[in-house]
This record gives C-alpha cells, sequence and structure tokens, in this order.
C-alpha cells in the first residue's frame, strides 16, 4: 500500500529528508519502522530499539502496534518540547 | 473556546478582557504564560525556534481542550501558542480558562498545560554560544501528565 510518511524536528534534519511517498508492504507502525531501519546509517541509529521516537498515524499519536491505513499519513518524530 | 497557533505575540490582558466580555456569569479566570528563558541545559539561551506539525498541533490542541471540558464544568477556554523565532523574555504559550469558581479554573489550567507538554507536537531548538540545539523531553513532564490519567 501507498503511504505518506512525514519527519519533523531533529530527524528531519538527520534523515534529510521532510516528506516521502512509500511503498509499504508491512502492516503496523512497527512493521514501517523496521522497514525504515533496514536502511541503516542514521535511519537504524535513529530508529534502533530503546530510542525514544513517536509516531503518529493521521494526526493521532499511536502505539507502534497501530495497523497503518491505505494512504494514511504517518508522522515519526522525536518526543515533543513545546509549551 | 479559543486556540490558535501563531508566530505573532500575544497579550494575556487582551485574551481575559475578551473572555469576560459582556458576560457575569464567570466567577474566575486562572491564566498561565509560559516564557522563553535565557538559559537551559547549563547554558545560556540567545534565542530559539519552534517547529510544529500543522494540522495535527490544532487537532491535539483541541482534542485536551474537550478533554478538559469532560472533567470539569468550563464556561471559555483560550489557547495561544507560538511558533517560529522567540527571544529570551518573549511569551511562548497561554492557557486562560473561565469557570464558575476557582477550583475548575486552577485544575483544568494546570492539566491542559501538562497535556500539552507531552502531547501538542511542538519541538524547540535552542541557539547557545555552543551552537543549536534540540531541547530534549523531560522525563518530569511525562510524570506531570501522568497525575491526570490520560486516556
Amino acid at each position: 500500500m501507498k503511504l505518506r510518511v512525514l519527519y519533523f524536528a531533529r530527524l528531519r534534519e538527520r534523515f534529510g529528508v521532510a516528506e516521502e511517498a512509500l511503498d509499504f508492504a508491512g502492516v503496523t507502525a512497527a512493521d514501517l519502522v523496521a522497514q525504515l531501519r533496514s536502511r541503516g546509517d542514521v535511519w537504524a541509529e535513529e530508529l534502533a530499539a530503546g530510542r525514544a521516537f513517536r509516531v503518529a498515524v493521521n494526526q493521532d499519536l499511536v502505539a507502534l502496534d497501530a495497523p497503518l491505513p491505505e494512504h494514511a499519513e504517518v508522522a515519526i518524530f522525536p518526543p515533543v518540547t513545546g509549551g | 473556546m479559543k486556540i490558535v497557533v501563531q508566530s505573532e505575540a500575544f497579550d494575556l490582558g487582551a485574551e481575559v478582557d475578551a473572555m469576560r466580555r459582556g458576560r457575569t456569569d464567570i466567577g474566575a479566570i486562572a491564566s498561565f504564560v509560559g516564557l522563553a528563558r535565557d538559559y537551559n541545559a547549563g547554558s545560556g539561551v540567545q534565542a530559539m525556534t519552534l517547529e510544529h506539525y500543522p494540522g495535527m498541533t490544532e487537532k491535539a490542541l483541541a482534542a485536551l481542550v474537550e478533554e478538559a471540558k469532560s472533567r470539569w464544568a468550563l464556561l471559555d477556554v483560550t489557547v495561544i501558542h507560538r511558533i517560529g523565532r522567540l527571544l529570551p523574555g518573549d511569551p511562548i504559550v497561554l492557557v486562560a480558562v473561565a469557570s464558575q469558581h476557582r477550583g475548575e479554573a486552577f485544575a483544568a489550567c494546570e492539566f491542559i498545560m501538562d497535556y500539552l507538554k507531552t502531547r501538542a507536537p511542538f519541538w524547540k531548538k535552542e541557539a547557545t554560544p555552543e551552537g543549536e540545539r534540540w531541547v530534549d523531553a523531560r522525563a518530569s513532564d511525562d510524570a506531570a501528565a501522568a497525575r491526570w490519567n490520560l486516556p
């Protein structure tokens, strides 16, 4: 299925990309993270187990076991620091 | 209810006046203003830049105001959060809550700030004498939010 994936803040800078269209063969947010991690380099480093990041699907925060719907807008970002 | 994400400064007095105007049922207004500090995590801060996730930010702020309204009898709520470049002393965020009695206003104001700190997609980047750095999330913010048993 097709996904639109967005990155913010430190992750956007480290990955060098703000947004991409992606073909995704998995089911959950964790599957997407694993697919991105397999790119190696900064992707493997920033998305390694134990690193703090958040995932939102269609602009709602989700747990990593959340399924991704077709054409979802998925965002991956560091823990938020507003206020 | 007023929920705004903007780069411009805001005025607490004007926001509270707008909340009171034309009504006499409000007995209490509690407000909070967060400011940009000149010092953080061991070094001076010359400026900060606030990034956000357009779309999700507004949705998350609306959801936290709705959650507050479901917990307390609130007559009005204003949330304003700034984005872009800010200097030390600049106001960053304003929360004002109106209710019949002070208890609801105090509690809801603190709840909204605790919720915003952990759920609303904003990120701060600080300019320091050592260079730019992204601010790390604080465990104490998670602990503050956890007190409210968020869904």
